[in-house]
């Protein structure tokens, strides 16, 4: 791709159905390439089913009907030709409890490279330069360098977040879908997950769910507010909290329903 | 009042009975050691039995008129070897079964596989005892060409069925213990499902795994009738798993009754029971602490 692309995730009359219930209803959606878009609205709205979309990880559950087209870098991803492996590479996702897998600092940052690579095509060097750089980029190199062969799991909650992070950098994601990554943590843990969203901000596209409209309205280009699985509104993220077009936004970040 | 005092015995009754029904497990693990230690003691401390004869010496002669012997390796080759081949066929089959009922199969048949894998470990054990002796023996008399197919390989393939279930069962509970959540991290960096078993789950599960396995192996050692029916009953040391043996359980069950309380053939056979019951013992116990280690982490 030579031209850049102006918008990363694109749907059209998007819905879906966990069994009988609808949890999306006609979304159509345009996610800007490069920024942060965050997703709001009450519990129950479909922000995060939404999220799950986009790497077609909300197929785990068999009772998924999913109808309306995705197209992710200007790709649907319900195309035959599209590879889910390939898609999940392309979009990678950090979750609201941060979940290292129980195994060292270094393999949970090579984890992605050795599912994608034949044991022969990775040499240790390699692998050290990808571990270096993805925990140098969110910040956890310093930290961490000394004990890299630890179990992830004895890292603060606060780390072990930066640290899923980090282990999606080698796969070179586009795309990194969030969902609700703070609400785990404490006051200076969501800072520094804040910190390091406005430094990756620009090489990745970041879509955030979030539950804290501060924290939407701190981090985000453009804010997206659902409601009982329909998008009532998307806009930059400053006009969405100071003059919304909808009545029922205004009373959603006023405050009067939530 | 006085119907309030009344109360308040009863409760302090029910707690005393229910505390007791709770605690009764130790006495009984401690009653059954003891007494099966008290019959055997005699003989284990007189003189007239060597421990080193009964571990090196193959020669089982508890009722000879001119020489007595009571050499147990046969009997403890004879556990040993069925025991491991029924290992070798049921931890690979136990687990792969584990694997694809946690993992792999749809809520429906996940519910009805495991109703029959339950089903399959309360099948009573002589039962599988006259499977062995009718049908297993004659297709490996027919497949092998050997004159007689009750020897190591029957037995070997019944305790195995029989191990399954158990192995399945817990080795299940294991994998579902693993938190949902590595399974999603795992398959957002584009894992495949048998990808994510393999480098997320069995790393995770390991230690459960272990436990089912060796629970397993508890099931197999201390199993009686269904190796009585199905090995052949012969003391030797098998050379290959179409020799029949005897092992250490069948041993007890078929000589007690035709031995006199107190002789010392009677005695012999509770220091048989005493080494199963030790090698059960550390086996369920080795189980139990990997298991703790589990929960003790997580």
């Amino acid at each position: 791709m030579n031209q850049p692309v102006e918008f990363s995730i694109q749907t059209k009359g998007l819905n879906l159905w966990y069994g009988n219930f609808q949890a999306l209803r006609d979304v159509s959606l345009n996610v800007r390439h490069g920024l942060i878009t965050s997703l709001i609205g009450p519990s129950g709205c479909g922000k995060t089913t939404l999220l799950r979309c986009f790497n077609r990880i909300n197929e785990r559950y068999g009772s998924v009907k999913t109808e309306g087209e995705i197209k992710v870098l200007e790709k649907n991803i319900y195309d035959s030709d599209i590879s889910l492996i390939e898609l999940r590479k392309a979009v990678g996702m950090v979750f609201q409890r941060p979940n290292p897998m129980p195994i060292s600092i270094y393999e949970n940052v090579v984890f992605g490279l050795r599912l994608h690579h034949e044991r022969s095509e990775l040499h240790k060097a390699d692998l050290d330069v990808a571990v270096e750089s993805a925990l140098t980029e969110v910040g956890l190199w310093k930290n961490t360098k000394d004990r890299l062969k630890e179990n992830a799991l004895t890292l603060q909650l606060e780390q072990q977040q930066k640290l899923c992070i980090a282990r999606l950098i080698p796969l070179k994601p586009e795309v990194i879908l969030m969902d609700e990554p703070c609400s785990a943590l404490d006051v200076d843990g969501t800072r520094a997950i804040e910190e390091l969203m406005f430094r990756l901000k620009g090489r990745y596209t970041i879509l955030i769910v979030t539950h804290n409209m501060a924290q939407a309205r701190r981090v985000s280009d453009e804010c997206v507010f659902m409601l009982l699985g329909e998008l009532i509104e998307h806009l930059p993220t400053e006009e969405l909290f100071s003059n919304p077009q909808n009545p029922k936004t205004a009373d959603y970040i006023e405050g009067r329903f939530g | 009042m006085s119907r309030h005092r009344w109360e308040l015995a009863v409760e302090m009754l029910i707690e005393w009975v229910i505390r007791l029904c709770g605690i009764s497990a130790i006495i009984f693990v401690f009653g059954i050691f003891y007494f099966v230690f008290r019959e055997g003691a005699g003989l284990l401390f007189s003189g007239r039995f060597s421990l080193a004869q009964f571990f090196t010496n193959i020669e089982w002669y508890p009722t000879s008129q001119s020489h007595v012997r009571y050499g147990g390796l046969a009997l403890i080759v004879g556990t040993f070897s069925v025991t491991v081949l029924a290992m070798v066929i049921a931890v690979p089959f136990g687990l792969c079964a584990a694997i694809f009922v946690s993992e792999f199969c749809g809520p429906r048949l996940r519910e009805t596989l495991k109703i029959i894998i339950e089903l399959l470990a309360a099948i009573p054990s002589v039962v599988w005892g006259f499977v062995g002796l009718t049908l297993m023996n004659s297709v490996i008399i027919s497949l092998f060409d050997t004159p007689i197919g009750l020897n190591v390989l029957n037995g070997g393939i019944i305790l195995a069925l029989m191990s399954v279930p158990i192995i399945v069962s817990i080795g299940e509970d294991a994998l579902k213990a693993v938190p949902d959540t590595y399974r999603e991290a795992a398959l957002a960096l584009g894992a495949t499902r048998w990808q994510m078993v393999y480098r997320v789950l069995l790393p995770a599960a390991k230690n459960g795994l272990l436990a089912a396995v060796l629970l397993g192996v508890g099931r197999a050692v201390g199993e009686t009738m269904a190796v009585l029916m199905a090995t052949g009953h012969s003391v030797r040391i098998p050379t290959s798993a179409l020799d029949p043996v005897r092992t250490l359980t069948a041993t007890i069950a078929a000589e007690l009754g035709e031995s006199s309380v107190g002789s010392d053939h009677y005695q012999v056979l509770f220091i048989v029971g005493i080494l199963l019951f030790s090698i059960t013992f550390v086996v369920n116990l080795s189980a139990d602490l990997i298991v703790r280690g589990i929960r003790g982490k997580a």
